[in-house]
């Protein structure tokens, strides 16, 4: 991917410690990434090294005890609570490992739902989810609700909920989790889809072959990022190579 | 596996000239094995003296002999499909011998080796998958053949990576002291076991 635009999220430095002295725990230790548009980031690691404490701070679920943390060029520290949520609607999508979705809602609904909460029109949201459903070619799936929808299906419909409307970062939480090795790759390759059309994505999975959808793979290890694999060449060089 | 088994599957299809067994072999091997024509009428060459294989008339106007299985091919190519490849031999894989090494050699940062290590794995991982995202939704046969390879590709490379996760979850659970013994026991003062003891700090909980 060519990342030329201005990046979608920034962490400049950050870290995250919680408690204080005898018990103070460091769950992040001066991270720095930035993720742009167009862009699929992972991040790997072993459990407690600080994935997920990464993800919260990126999509302002967490604040960050010192650095920078910058959504879209905003300061999400400079952010009131009503101003951060504001941003979550807006910009940033989650994807989790289950529990995606509202049960007593639609798919359409579903994918709706965050524009309505910003204030949005029920019938411009549904337009608006409908075009979303449509992109990812899943608009058959607009009336079910999730308990009418497979595993897979369910998580597709999270992603084009992840990137409804403006939202244009999607922080995606082991989304393949309780999917089969199939069902799971049909859902990696459409966020890997939906970022080669200009979203940026941050993926956290303890799963190299998911991580392999990324263009980038950064590696942590005790809060501290250790490694990262840096952004692919042209993929043919690989025929090349070839013996 | 030898390039003559390749060539007599490739014979019981039907007849071939040397040049067509190359590029037959390579396509259907998604280029992962090349062949030089040197090579493939050395093997056709014992193929005939073993009985495997004979000429179908004489040389046509370019002066290629075709070559089609005798019975006894067939018998041995039959044979081949249904013997198990052989995994008792050991093979010496570099990545497997440096890890043994390092975990018994002074001074080496091992975790520092497996860590290069899975980076440019997962690189290797990442390409593959980027190839494997390409290729069609809907192969044809020799599609398959180079997707299956592709796979064969894909899941070494994430079992190299799993393999590397666990030697690491390995090392973090032992005192740095054993991870500094050499495969020959040498003469440790207290001082300095003591102090490896030290910075060994066992691994917390943490969220």
């Amino acid at each position: 991917m060519t990342a030329t635009s201005a990046p979608v999220l920034v962490l400049d430095d950050v870290s995250r410690v919680h408690g204080s002295g005898e018990t103070e725990v460091v769950a992040l230790s001066h991270a720095s990434l930035t993720v742009a548009r167009g862009e699929l980031v992972a991040v790997m690691g072993p459990s407690g090294s600080g994935k997920s404490s990464l993800l919260n701070l990126a999509g302002g679920l967490d604040r960050a005890t010192s650095g920078r943390v910058a959504v879209e060029g905003v300061d999400v520290a400079s952010l009131d609570p009503k101003g951060l949520a504001a941003l979550r609607r807006r910009s940033i999508g989650f994807v989790f490992q289950d529990l995606n979705l509202i049960p007593s809602l639609t798919a359409a609904e579903n994918i709706g739902l965050p524009l309505e909460l910003d204030g949005w029109t029920v019938r411009r949201a549904r337009s608006q989810a409908l075009d979303a459903l449509d992109r990812l070619r899943l608009r058959e799936l607009a009336d079910r609700y999730p308990d009418q929808m497979s595993g897979g299906q369910q998580q597709r419909v999270a992603i084009a909920r992840a990137l409804v409307g403006e939202r244009s970062l999607v922080l995606a939480d082991e989304p393949t989790g309780a999917l089969d090795s199939h069902t799971g790759e049909g859902v990696l390759k459409l966020l890997r889809q939906r970022c080669d059309a200009g979203a940026a994505g941050l993926l956290v999975t303890h799963e190299a072959r998911h991580a392999a959808w990324a263009d980038r793979v950064v590696f942590l290890r005790d809060g501290v990022i250790v490694d990262e694999t840096g952004a692919p060449d042209n993929a043919d060089s690989l025929l090349v190579q070839a013996p | 596996m030898s390039v003559k088994q390749g060539l007599l599957a490739l014979l019981a299809e039907e007849p071939m000239y040397g040049a067509r067994l190359r590029s037959e072999f390579e396509a259907r091997t998604g280029g992962t094995w090349p062949l030089n024509v040197g090579q493939v009428y050395t093997t056709i060459a014992r193929l005939e003296r073993d009985g495997l294989v004979e000429p179908v008339g004489g040389a046509d106007d370019e002066g290629r002999i075709a070559y089609r299985l005798t019975p006894a091919g067939r018998d041995a190519i039959a044979s081949w499909w249904l013997t198990p490849v052989d995994r008792d031999a050991t093979p010496r894989d570099e990545l497997v011998i440096k890890l043994a090494l390092a975990v018994t050699s002074p001074g080496v940062d091992v975790q520092r080796v497996v860590q290069t290590q899975r980076t440019a794995t997962l690189r290797h991982l990442r390409d593959l998958t980027r190839l494997k995202s390409r290729a069609g939704d809907e192969p044809d046969a020799h599609d398959l053949a180079w997707l299956l390879i592709l796979e064969n590709l894909l899941f070494a490379a994430e079992a190299e990576v799993r393999w590397l996760d666990h030697v690491e979850s390995t090392l973090s659970r032992m005192p740095l002291s054993s991870l500094r013994r050499s495969a020959t026991p040498r003469e440790g003062t207290d001082a300095e076991t003591a102090d490896s003891e030290a910075r060994s700090t066992p691994k917390g909980a943490r969220a």
